[in-house]
């Protein structure tokens, strides 16, 4: 069985560089006021981010980014990740490389420069029912002279009200299908701002009644596979730098809080769970930086089981490390100001992203067991 | 000498029809997991024949010097036969400590004399050795032996007890750490390190019986024993150094072991393989959805510690606790296979409750390696003593 992880020269200092720019821009006080701003990161930090080359990184260079794989990203969203920077990057990442593996040329040639240089893009793939199954979408395209007429209803579209466009999954002639939606198709109501468990997040409905696309708009080819697997692998790497801090945070709070004259760290009662948090992350990292390696040279079914045992391993991991988090803060755990409070929110909106552990297990029993 | 792969690789299609051919096979009894488990007469010869076999075809100790009974060769062709014995799980060699612990001291630090004495006695399993480090009152704590050795003449005589002696009652010889001092700047500097005859009046090892109500290893009391004084290996309150020396073979430090396996592997896919024979109430038991959630997590668990194995490797994965995976790999593959074991057990519905007999499921073997998971998880510091190990060192928690 595959058990490489390779990590080149190049991505160790983009991981420095990546560590170095989120803990600066993105320090904890500003992860709070964030949350109360319209959009989840400062236009002028996009900027910094654009001009760092990261939203270029998975494009390739005919269409003017660098021609690396999404997995290059796993570095940079790994360091997003540790200082709950939230930003369009990933879902910009991931619609460049769907249009690229999916679409046509005069899409390829529309859009992907754009993004490269910033233009937000971001997927419409989850309804109301909360189904993970992306290639069995519920929402309609009904096909009548010409044009195509959209119905049905989108959540969890992440920062659409910034996005230029918007990729969908619908049936189309009872073929599930991908349509390119710009912008100035998507009209002002048809969006609707979501309340989510992670506040550092932007996600909207999209209510697709009312909405009409020409043929070509629709992505000439699907690829909801490689959608779910970047997807599980860039969140995989959100979750595991929010892990790393989810144990900082726990320790350092143990170092320093008395209770009874004694440092709790030094009850084994707290000490024990604590170290099990830091070999989840252990396990989740190794997984992670695993998956990064197979995506690019692993056979298909290597990465798709390296894939989902770390969306698996990762989801449980956070959800136990932020649950552990709040209740060693005590009292203090259960307020508001409590940073545990803003990891253990994102843990668990990424756990439920895309198959959460049980989901993915099940998968694996399939291919692990049966085959 | 530099050897081509094209030799290696006949050479290792050689080693493996040979192994195919001679294996031993099923003896008819329950086998002991590991060097550790020796418990009765029948396992011991088993076994014993088995490694004689291999050495007399020239598969063991092969890198060892040729003048003393080893192969001379290069340590490479050791290591395809160590990894096409785990291929294809031929029994382990049962004289461990000599081979892989005793052995490689001798010829580190032994006098000529001391080689062409003891190795090939080694090699061929005439001569079994134990080892006597740990006591009954200082199990971790080993530089606070408390065995006494005081020369007499041309003799030491030892007084004290020394435990967990593996292969105890077959063993020839002991390394044998013992206080020859109380004086001196340190509890390490009185200590000194023996090759003792066991067969000598007033050395009893005593047989101790298992949670499994099996036997393999001793106590071993030592009662005005009298062993020679030119056993000494290194001089009087060189033991300490010498003891170190035999851990870092014993670790797998350091190489110069003469290979071959020392336990049975026992990993997360032969449970997979128990699985899928195993019926629950009459079905498959892996069309049981919790049964395959628990299987797949076990499958997870074992891939979590290759890939941490994997990623210790790489120093820019590791840089904000880089000892944290070597530090808690006995625990968590200690746990692992304590834990898969449980499961193992309760694939077997009623038969979970058997215990090593023609009836049981696989012979019993299930129940006794989970009861013997525990000396992982007990023995070479507790699992509890790990994680305040891990939460002070690693994490820099306050002591407990």
């Amino acid at each position: 069985m595959n058990s490489q992880i390779s990590f080149t020269e190049e991505q160790s200092m983009l991981l420095d560089t990546a560590m170095d720019f989120c803990s600066k821009n993105s320090p904890i006080n500003l992860v709070r006021s964030r949350t109360e701003e319209a959009q989840s990161l400062p236009s002028d930090l996009w900027l910094s981010i654009v001009e760092l080359g990261w939203t270029g990184i998975a494009v390739p260079e005919s269409h003017g980014g660098l021609g690396l794989s999404v997995a290059d990203l796993v570095p940079v969203v790994e360091a997003m990740g540790r200082n709950l920077m939230a930003s369009p990057l990933v879902w910009s990442a991931i619609s460049a490389n769907t249009l690229q593996l999916a679409g046509s040329e005069a899409q390829k040639s529309a859009w992907l420069s754009k993004i490269a240089n910033g233009a937000i893009a971001t997927m419409a793939l989850i309804e109301p029912d909360g189904s993970w199954q992306l290639s069995e979408p519920l929402c309609n395209g009904t096909m009548k002279e010409n044009t195509i007429s959209l119905s049905g209803t989108k959540c969890f579209v992440q920062d659409a009200a910034f996005a230029e466009i918007v990729l969908v999954s619908i049936l189309l002639e009872n073929q599930p299908r991908l349509v390119l939606l710009e912008r100035s198709a998507i009209p002002e109501h048809a969006l609707q701002r979501e309340v989510v468990i992670d506040e550092t997040r932007r996600c909207y409905r999209l209510t697709l009644d009312g909405i009409t696309v020409t043929p070509d708009q629709v992505l000439p080819e699907t690829c909801f596979v490689e959608i779910e697997q970047t997807a599980m692998l860039l969140l995989s790497a959100e979750i595991a730098g929010g892990h790393a801090s989810t144990l900082n945070l726990i320790v350092e709070y143990l170092k320093t809080r008395k209770q009874f004259d004694q440092y709790i760290g030094s009850y084994q009662a707290l000490k024990h769970p604590t170290v099990d948090v830091l070999l989840g992350l252990e396990a989740t990292r190794s997984h992670l930086y695993h998956a990064a390696t197979v995506y690019d040279t692993g056979t298909p079914l290597e990465k798709e089981t390296s894939l989902r045992m770390l969306k698996a391993v990762a989801s449980e991991g956070f959800a136990f490390a932020g649950d552990r988090a709040i209740q060693f803060h005590g009292g203090f755990g259960f307020t508001y100001e409590c940073d545990a409070q803003l990891f253990l929110r994102r843990a668990i909106f990424c756990q439920h992203q895309f198959g959460d552990e049980t989901h993915q297990r099940a998968y694996l029993a399939d291919t692990l067991i049966d085959n | 000498m530099s050897v081509s792969e094209q030799e290696l690789d006949q050479f290792r299609v050689e080693v493996s029809a040979w192994l195919r051919e001679n294996n031993p096979g099923d003896p008819g009894f329950l086998l002991p997991e590991s060097f550790m488990e020796v418990g009765t007469d029948e396992q011991f010869e088993y076994l014993r024949d088995w490694q004689r076999k291999v050495y007399d075809a020239g598969y063991l100790g092969m890198s060892w010097p040729e003048e003393y009974g080893g192969g001379g060769k290069p340590q490479v062709f050791q290591d395809i036969v160590s990894q096409e014995m785990a291929r294809q799980r031929v029994p382990f060699m049962t004289n461990t400590i000599g081979l892989n612990w005793a052995g490689p001291l001798i010829l580190q630090q032994g006098t000529e004399e001391d080689k062409k004495k003891y190795i090939k006695g080694i090699l061929n399993a005439d001569d079994i050795w134990c080892q006597g480090f740990s006591e009954p009152d200082h199990g971790s704590d080993l530089g606070n032996a408390q065995v006494k050795a005081v020369k007499d003449g041309d003799d030491y005589i030892i007084n004290g007890s020394k435990i967990w002696t593996s292969l105890g009652s077959y063993a020839k010889y002991m390394i044998l750490l013992a206080r020859t001092s109380n004086e001196g700047p340190s509890k390490y500097a009185g200590l000194s390190f023996f090759l003792a005859p066991m067969k000598t009046e007033g050395i009893d090892p005593q047989p101790i019986k298992k949670l499994t109500s099996e036997y393999g290893f001793c106590q071993t009391f030592f009662n005005d024993a009298r062993i020679p004084a030119n056993s000494i290996m290194g001089r009087e309150g060189e033991g300490w150094q010498v003891a170190m020396a035999t851990l870092m073979f014993e670790r797998g430090n350091v190489g110069g072991q003469a290979g071959g396996l020392s336990m049975m592997d026992i990993n997360v896919n032969d449970v997979l393989e128990l699985a899928r024979r195993s019926k629950r109430n009459g079905k498959p038991a892996l069309e049981d959805p919790l049964i395959r959630d628990q299987m797949v997590q076990f499958l997870i668990e074992a891939k979590s510690n290759v890939l941490m194995g994997a990623r210790t490797k790489i120093p820019a994965l590791n840089t904000e606790r880089p000892t944290a995976i070597a530090m808690s790999g006995k625990l968590r593959g200690s746990e692992l296979k304590r834990r898969f074991c449980q499961f193992a057990m309760s694939l077997q519905g009623a038969n979970g409750g058997r215990f090593i007999s023609p009836e049981a499921v696989d012979g019993g073997k299930w129940q006794r390696i989970y009861f013997n998971s525990f000396s992982a998880t007990i023995g070479g510091g507790t699992t509890q003593v790990q994680y305040n190990i891990m939460g002070e060192r690693v994490l820099g928690l306050p002591k407990s």
